[in-house]
């Protein structure tokens, strides 16, 4: 597992784990997990971890993390042991002490890696830009190319959003509900009697992005996206979170109506 | 909190048991009335001998009707008979629909209560005024009752009501006796027929009939997002302050506990945060559309 996905497992113990109620079923996953993070010595062209402080070093919540040392014809991983569980695993792999050279090695891939990231996110300021956003008019600028297909939703590692799925037998003695993933990109996802609260694509697509890099913060005291790029990387039309973040930075505040905001 | 509320007290063994949130608890509906021509009041008993229901006036329960869904639905009842759940509720949607259908004997499924309600504690020893739209009756009429259960704590109580036709107006049986025990209640409509002698118009016009200071007072609202804005408008202009205004807030919920994540508005939580809230706290939120 990479550092942020990572990153994500901790994000998401807090929406499941950490208020006043706890998801039983969340719970047993998460304390069966036996986890080993593969901290990253090169970075994809729409990753990001370094601006949101989630890699590309695994920090913790991790059993082992590996990093993979390459010189040459050597190939060697560095392993830090991050639980008894991992130390306990390792006893059974055939292993040596690593000694300075190797932690060198291994920061300096990780330094070096964490300077070529594919893309950048200026995250300074950006929750409280994004209050003054809602009405901007970045908002119909992305909603003409986006399709509203989910992907993003889909491929992100925080998106928590579900539903319910009720069904029945013929004779309707038997009725089973599954819990399943939903996407906020969804029609009904919004849906009160008497309609969609959000019908258009551009108030979905502001209620994805201001959620994960906005109001993310004020419900769970974190941004909601950990920098994997790949609701970029999926993205069927090619829209570029990061980069959709920097224009609400800078045109923002002009709202549809062609007047500032505040 | 809230976790507190989502546990049961087994009669036989009086041991409170916890209870999954996500798991519906039998019930049985012990009496069925038809309200008007789409509302309906159910009494709900648990099933299994488990009683001792408490709730705070504004909260919510899921109710499941089997194999078809599940809604969230305001309490109406009296906190102070806790071995009956009661809900008023239109059949407007397929659960509403299937909850429509349910009559005295049939078993549908309950967990709660859930969110935050109205602000009883600090309405004591206060004017009062509660203002609903047609459905909107149902969440306060809690309020009502506790305020009618201990009347001398509370300074002097309006209640304005308003809905589409004279039909609509729910709880209308129970007014007299409301008017007696000293709540001032006004009730208009928009559409009158011919044996309506009552006020028509919009539920804010009555504001000015309040004759009471309003300065000071806690306000209560739950109705239409539209009818919300003009009343806090209306009360505004009698001087209330933004943080001593209540409203209910609605959003689609398919868990209630903050995991399913439907019911954000803004940075909120419906389900956990409200769905009452004091008006300053979301008025940044309630200016935008399709939020």
């Amino acid at each position: 597992m990479r550092a942020c996905d990572l990153s994500a497992i901790g994000i998401l113990d807090t929406v499941f784990l950490g208020g006043p109620f706890v998801d039983s079923g969340y719970k047993v996953r998460r304390t069966n997990a036996f986890v080993v993070a593969v901290n990253c010595t090169q970075s994809g062209g729409t990753c990001f971890c370094a601006s949101m402080n989630s890699g590309p070093a695994a920090a913790g919540g991790f059993d082992l993390s590996l990093t993979e040392l390459i010189e040459g014809s050597r190939h060697e991983f560095l392993v830090t042991i991050g639980s008894d569980n991992g130390a306990d695993l390792l006893r059974q792999v055939s292993s040596r002490m690593a000694d300075d050279s190797h932690l060198t090695e291994a920061s300096n891939l990780l330094k070096a890696c964490s300077q070529r990231m594919g893309r950048e996110l200026d995250t300074r300021g950006l929750a409280e830009c994004l209050k003054k956003c809602y009405e901007s008019n970045q908002w119909e600028n992305v909603a003409g190319r986006c399709l509203a297909c989910g992907n993003c939703t889909l491929t992100c590692p925080t998106c928590f959003c579900s539903t319910i799925e009720d069904t029945t037998d013929l004779g309707g003695d038997h009725a089973d509900r599954f819990r399943k993933w939903d996407s906020c990109f969804n029609g009904d996802f919004s849906y009160i009697h008497g309609g969609a609260v959000r019908p258009t694509i551009r108030s979905r697509y502001r209620q994805w992005l201001v959620h994960k890099l906005g109001t993310w913060h004020e419900q769970f005291g974190t941004s909601g996206c950990v920098g994997c790029g790949r609701c970029i990387t999926w993205c069927p039309v090619g829209i570029d979170i990061a980069q959709e973040a920097m224009n609400l930075r800078i045109r923002g505040d002009r709202s549809a109506a062609g007047g500032k905001e505040n | 909190m809230n976790a507190v509320l989502t546990q049961v007290r087994d009669n036989r063994s009086n041991k409170i048991e916890p209870v999954d949130p996500m798991t519906p608890a039998p019930c049985r509906v012990m009496r069925r009335r038809r309200e008007n021509h789409d509302t309906f009041t159910l009494e709900i008993a648990h099933e299994n001998g488990l009683v001792g229901f408490e709730f705070q006036p504004g909260q919510f329960n899921m109710l499941y009707v089997h194999g078809v869904g599940e809604v969230p639905i305001s309490i109406s009842g009296d906190f102070r008979k806790s071995d009956r759940i009661i809900h008023t509720t239109r059949d407007v949607g397929t659960v509403t629909r299937g909850l429509a259908r349910l009559r005295a004997g049939d078993t549908l499924g309950i967990r709660g209560p859930f969110g935050v309600g109205w602000p009883m504690r600090s309405a004591e020893g206060r004017n009062v005024v509660i203002v609903a739209g047609g459905i909107g009756l149902a969440p306060l009429r809690p309020v009502i009752y506790q305020i009618l259960a201990a009347r001398s704590h509370f300074g002097q109580v309006a209640l304005l009501y308003g809905a589409r036709t004279p039909e609509d107006l729910l709880f209308r049986r129970e007014f007299n006796a409301w008017r007696r025990k000293g709540i001032v209640v006004h009730e208009t409509v928009d559409r009158a027929d011919g044996s309506w002698r009552g006020h028509v118009g919009v539920v804010t016009a009555m504001i000015q009939k309040v004759e009471f200071e309003l300065v000071g007072a806690i306000g209560m609202i739950c109705g239409p997002e539209v009818m919300i804005r003009f009343t806090v408008n209306g009360l505004r202009g009698r001087n209330m302050a933004g943080n001593d205004i209540y409203v209910s807030m609605e959003r689609n919920m398919k868990c209630a506990v903050g995991f399913c994540g439907h019911c954000q508005y803004g940075p909120e939580f419906i389900c956990r945060d409200g769905p009452v809230f004091p008006y300053d706290r979301i008025e940044r939120l309630f200016a935008i559309r399709e939020l």
